[in-house]
């Protein structure tokens, strides 16, 4: 049989029962979609991660108090030194491959402005802050180093302050009131974009370390330090420098692990999208799985199929087929209906990731790679679970498969 | 004249566990080109065994069986497929059609499996071969659209269309009536005058008098071979047949 009649016979069985053919593809829809979907799922995030942490800034380096607990004994909460503005002196003054440093203190509070009421969160940090987290601003000024010694009630908000709490006002100049403490608008940042993990970047006032640390926190400890190194080649030098001024400036001798953890814009970014690399491959499986039940629902009905066309199968051999045109046939029958699975279940995918991120409800970003992967797993899923059945079918002796009943 | 079937000391043995079965034991006669030949004899007498030797479904125990000068004996499974896509057209008593399946499409199953692609219009060669059956005027239709005599008109159509030296049927009336058996043994007998060799089964002693020959098996040995004397033409007793049914009001 020629490979033109071959499709149409293949083609032509399936028609005769559409409603047997959907069902039994079903599977391989259901499976292919999913193992797309839940790819996409997993690489949005991955991507959402990334973006996130570049927005953090270039050649940033953070420094956080306590240890990752790797090796050596933890000395539980509260036994390390927590950071203080000394601490970013020393760096400022010792350090030779930063470019700027800034102390970041964290607290989040109800803050009352012409709009209303918002809730957000409040960073307190240094001159550097700019210059550390690459965050240009769109109107007004930042604060100056006068401001930061005299702890000046001044703040630089993000877009989205301005769009709760000065919906129609320009707010430079505006006043707002955080924990009943009046802070002067001089600037506003420009817009870091909405990202669908976490909150918004743009939800966020940046105050002087020193105003939020006197005025809102109370105490001398910051939560974390932020530098950033000359240039990416100066990073690993410059991460080595900090820790050593670290050490010094807290005292550590030889034997004692460090009370603090250094990591890079590149360290933070790889941990997470291993996470979300493995979070991506476990939702992949779970769908692969799915798609090999798809697989053993074929199979199932093409065995069903033989049966049922074993006398049809006994006539196309009285009529001259060969066995190898029975297995092909069958073969064919098969695989046409996976692949047509696979085809549906990818454009159920397409369409189900396009909703999703047209309407913002989850970012998804389909690969030419796991189309391509799935496209031919359910092709090779037809082959593989057509073939037993197909063989089945070869095997048939023409009398015995006229006679059966 | 060509002879089309040999058969030399022709045996089938069925095995079942310990048992054994002969079918046929040894049987010889040939058939020419143009012969129309019943074969007749009792239940479990060997006809449909030897019907399905000469069809090449199945391989003998043992004896030789020539087909149009070939030497059928040690040719491959894929030989024999080709022997009945090019050689013998088929007829079985339970019609055997494809189900939901066109009067065309069916017709045109064995030209699907055709390597040697004689056809170059394999639709326009079924519709032929239907309009051979008297048929024109039921191309789309499906099986169950059609009664049992249009039917096994298009199992004959299909028997037909690759021009086969040999057409084999296997008590091809076996499920019809008698009236509609003799518009079948009619096509038989119209399509035996075009030339087409034909050699089929059947029960019916008046029916086997419809074809040129006899030959009778009994426990698979010919018991009876001989020409038929007073041959009856199907299409007059047709004509008979009306008539009386005009004159006798049931
Ligand atoms: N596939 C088979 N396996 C075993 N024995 C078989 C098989 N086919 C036929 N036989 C035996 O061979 C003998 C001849 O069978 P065959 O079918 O040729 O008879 P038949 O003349 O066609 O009978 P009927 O008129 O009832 O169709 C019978 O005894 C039957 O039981
Ligand atoms: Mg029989």
């Amino acid at each position: 049989m020629n490979s033109k009649n071959i499709f149409k016979v293949a083609i032509r069985s399936i028609l005769k029962s559409r409603m047997r053919g959907l069902l039994t593809t079903l599977g391989i829809i259901i499976g292919v979609a999913s193992v797309i979907i839940m790819v996409a799922i997993g690489q949005g995030a991955q991507e959402n991660i990334t973006q996130q942490i570049s927005a953090l800034g270039s050649n940033l380096i953070i420094i956080y108090p306590g240890t990752t607990a790797s090796g050596g004994v933890n000395k539980g909460a509260g036994s390390f030194n927590r950071f203080t503005l000394e601490d970013v002196e020393k760096i400022r003054k010792k350090a030779v491959y930063i470019k700027g440093i800034t102390p970041i203190v964290r607290t989040s509070s109800q803050v009352i402005g012409p709009g209303g009421n918002w809730n957000t969160s409040i960073e307190g940090v240094s001159t550097d802050f700019q210059e550390v987290r690459n965050w240009k601003l769109k109107s007004g000024a930042f604060f100056s180093d006068r401001d930061l010694l005299s702890r000046s009630k001044v703040a630089v908000i993000g877009t989205d302050i301005v769009t709760n709490l000065f919906p129609s006002q320009e707010p430079v100049g505006k006043y707002i009131r955080i924990r009943n403490v009046p802070f002067k608008i001089i600037g506003v940042l420009e817009s870091k974009g909405q990202s669908t993990m976490g909150p918004s970047n743009d939800d966020i006032i940046i105050a002087p370390s020193t105003t939020v640390l006197d005025r809102l926190v109370g105490g001398r400890y910051i939560n974390l330090i932020q530098a950033s190194a000359k240039s990416v080649e100066l990073i690993d030098s410059a991460q080595v420098e900090l820790r050593l001024i670290m050490r010094d400036s807290h005292r550590l001798n030889e034997t004692e692990d460090d009370d603090f953890s250094i990591r890079n814009q590149t360290q933070i970014t790889e941990t997470f999208s291993e996470t979300a690399r493995t979070l991506t491959l476990l939702l992949g499986s779970v769908a692969g799985v799915s798609l090999l039940v798809g697989g053993i629902g074929i199979m199932n009905i093409m065995l069903v199929s033989v049966t049922e066309r074993t006398r049809e199968i006994g006539l196309r051999l009285s009529v001259g087929a060969r066995s190898s045109d029975i297995l092909i046939q069958f073969l064919v029958e098969s695989i046409l209906l996976s692949l047509s699975g696979g085809i549906i279940g990818i454009l159920i995918a397409f369409g189900v990731s396009f909703v999703l991120n047209t309407y913002n409800i989850m970012t998804m970003i389909i690969t030419p790679f796991v189309v391509i992967i799935s496209f031919f797993f359910s092709a090779a899923v037809g082959v593989f679970f057509g073939f037993y059945p197909a063989r089945k079918a070869a095997a048939l002796n023409p009398i015995d498969a006229l006679r059966y009943e | 004249m060509d002879m089309v079937i040999e058969t030399r000391n022709l045996c089938k043995t069925y095995k079942i566990g310990e048992v054994e079965i002969k079918a046929l034991r040894g049987v010889n006669f040939s058939i020419d080109k143009g012969e129309f030949v019943a074969v007749m004899g009792s239940s479990g007498s060997g006809k449909s065994t030897l019907m399905n030797l000469l069809g090449c479904l199945d391989k003998p125990s043992s004896g030789d069986f020539f087909l149009d000068g070939i030497n059928t004996n040690g040719l491959s499974k894929n030989e024999y497929a080709a022997i009945r896509n090019q050689k013998i057209g088929f007829v079985f008593q339970g019609f055997n059609l494809l189900p939901r399946t066109t009067a065309l499409e069916n017709v045109e199953l064995p030209l699907l499996y055709d390597r040697q692609k004689k056809h170059a219009n394999s639709a326009q060669k079924a519709r032929n071969a239907l309009c051979r059956v008297s048929l024109q005027d039921r191309f789309e239709h499906l099986p169950g659209q059609l009664s049992g005599g249009q039917q096994q008109r298009v199992a004959i159509a299909r028997a037909l269309v690759n021009d086969p030296a040999l057409i084999l049927a296997d008590e091809p009336t076996g499920n019809l009536d008698s009236y509609t058996s003799m518009e079948v043994f009619s096509l038989f007998q119209q399509l035996n005058d075009e030339g087409i060799t034909i050699v089929l089964v059947t029960h019916e002693r008046d029916f086997a008098r419809y074809a040129k020959r006899v030959i009778e098996l009994k426990d698979g040995r010919i018991i009876r071979d001989a020409l038929i004397q007073n041959r009856l033409y199907a299409k007059e007793d047709l004509k008979l047949f009306k008539q009386s049914e005009i004159i006798t009001p049931i």
